[in-house]
């Protein structure tokens, strides 16, 4: 789809995310505010612009590139070299080559600089868009490579002792309360039907809030006009949290994602998908 | 006999020896090796300095016991965060309830994203119920809705609720709610807006 087919959905879905915050404001309670966010969501999802970096993924993806001038196609994600059906739903998890647990992202990167010759430092420099900005190679190839996962189990292993031990820390970084606010993870996402403000928070101790929340990530945030991976997610969480910034693929970050994956496997991607 | 002692022998060491090999491999990481892993993973990003990381004995604390301390550990918590509230100086408890709703409205403040001129907000909405106009709060804490209707305003209450806005955790160790005068999030003079806002017969929460 051309560019300006997305700023005129762009500007379609702002104006339905208008009048959805209208209505929001004349709902006289909670009930009613709930059934308006969930058919907002709805409305949202049946049109969902991260299909068109899904095909600018994939470009990259096969496009000879770097100073090997190679493509990512013998990328190992962990079901063989070039396998992507399905391999984003079980990571992150250890790899041999590397030895130690990668997420997406981190394998990502791995393969930019081990297949295509890419300078590590470059690649991990600017991960996320800025508002505004053309979306970056690593978002547009994560959105291609989750997206062959969609509709298939999260199967994140926890075999291998080095998958244990990231399981291990990520819980404790789960727990761990720091910075001037005191905020841990779990002090919003550890109980039951807890809001800040409007916006739901998943329940990271409870099985299946872990498998929805998990299984929509990443994801395209209307708000912002662009694709957030996992990486994303996790940096913005620590942002609000006032921690200090979490370093891009860092093991901590890897062993927090993998804290959640293996909380909600068994649930079901469903990714891309689409938030406010 | 004397042969099959020593077989047995044998087997016993080789079995001691690979469950040492495999203990040292699989064993959970000690909280000492979680740290470093931590600590590698983040970095200062502007305000937001690495050094947020290193626990006060509080966080630490709660972080161990997912917040569920043991009544002893509990009792000393609270004990030692009363011990941390600077009641105002003046005498005066409530300020201007107009200001407490501005900054029960805005959670700027002690991200990477602010700066160190940034006045920060209380964020109360983020968490709480407070006037009955404002429909987008959240409930991670008990709704605040009519707090100083139903309480009014003796000295005990107004000492409660000042201490409950600078150290929570003076009256419930472990509560997830920031320190909002012990940590310097909000100065002597937002925190009397805040508690004008919970307690002036006048403020929308009152209403």
């Amino acid at each position: 789809m051309p560019p300006r087919v997305i700023a005129v959905r762009s500007r379609a879905l702002a104006a339905m995310a208008v009048a959805l915050f209208a209505s929001v404001a004349s709902a006289q309670n909670s009930n009613s505010t709930m059934d308006e966010i969930a058919r907002y969501r709805q409305m949202l999802q049946e049109g969902n612009p991260a299909e068109l970096l899904i095909a600018r993924g994939e470009e990259l993806w096969k496009t000879p590139r770097g100073p090997n001038n190679a493509s990512l196609e013998k990328c190992d994600l962990g079901l063989g070299p070039g396998v992507i059906k399905g391999a984003y739903a079980r990571l992150p998890r250890y790899f041999a080559d590397a030895d130690q647990v990668l997420d997406f992202e981190g394998r990502l990167v791995y393969c930019m600089v081990t297949l295509q010759g890419f300078a590590r430092a470059d690649v991990v420099k600017s991960p996320f868009s800025g508002t505004g900005q053309r979306q970056t190679d690593i978002e547009s190839i994560t959105t291609y490579v989750v997206d062959q996962s969609r509709g298939m189990k999260i199967d994140v292993p926890q075999e291998h002792p080095k998958e244990k031990a990231a399981f291990e820390r990520g819980r404790y970084l789960f727990y761990m309360r720091g910075g001037p606010y005191d905020f841990a993870c779990s002090t919003c996402h550890g109980a039951d039907n807890q809001r800040i403000r409007l916006q739901d928070l998943p329940n990271f101790e409870e099985t299946e809030a872990a498998r929805l929340a998990f299984a929509q990530w990443p994801a395209y945030r209307v708000s912002q006009g662009a694709l957030r991976t996992m990486q994303w997610r996790i940096n913005d969480c620590f942002r609000q949290q006032r921690f200090p910034e979490p370093v891009f693929v860092s093991q901590a970050t890897i062993d927090l994602i993998t804290f959640l994956g293996v909380r909600a496997n068994g649930g079901t991607m469903d990714s891309p998908s689409i938030k406010r | 006999m004397m042969k099959r002692s020593r077989t047995l022998l044998a087997g016993a060491v080789l079995i001691v020896s690979f469950g040492g090999c495999a203990t040292s491999s699989s064993a959970p990481p000690t909280e000492q090796e979680t740290l470093a892993v931590i600590r590698a993973g983040f970095r200062d990003r502007g305000i937001a300095t690495v050094d947020r990381l290193n626990q006060t004995e509080l966080q630490a604390t709660c972080s161990k016991y997912h917040n569920n301390p043991p009544q002893d550990v509990r009792a000393h918590l609270e004990k030692a965060a009363l011990a941390t509230v600077k009641y105002p100086g003046d005498g005066k408890w409530l300020g201007d309830f107009k200001q407490g709703e501005r900054i029960a409205q805005t959670g700027v403040g002690l991200q990477w994203t602010d700066t160190a001129a940034t006045v920060n907000g209380g964020n109360c909405y983020a968490c709480h119920r407070l006037s009955k106009e404002e429909i987008a709060f959240g409930n991670i804490g008990p709704s605040l809705y009519h707090y100083g209707k139903t309480r009014g305003t003796s000295d005990e209450t107004l000492r409660y609720t000042w201490g409950k806005i600078w150290n929570t955790h003076a009256y419930k160790a472990c509560s997830q709610m920031p320190r909002f005068g012990d940590a310097g999030i909000l100065t002597e003079g937002q925190i009397k807006d805040v508690m004008a806002l919970l307690l002036d017969p006048n403020s929308p929460v009152n209403k």
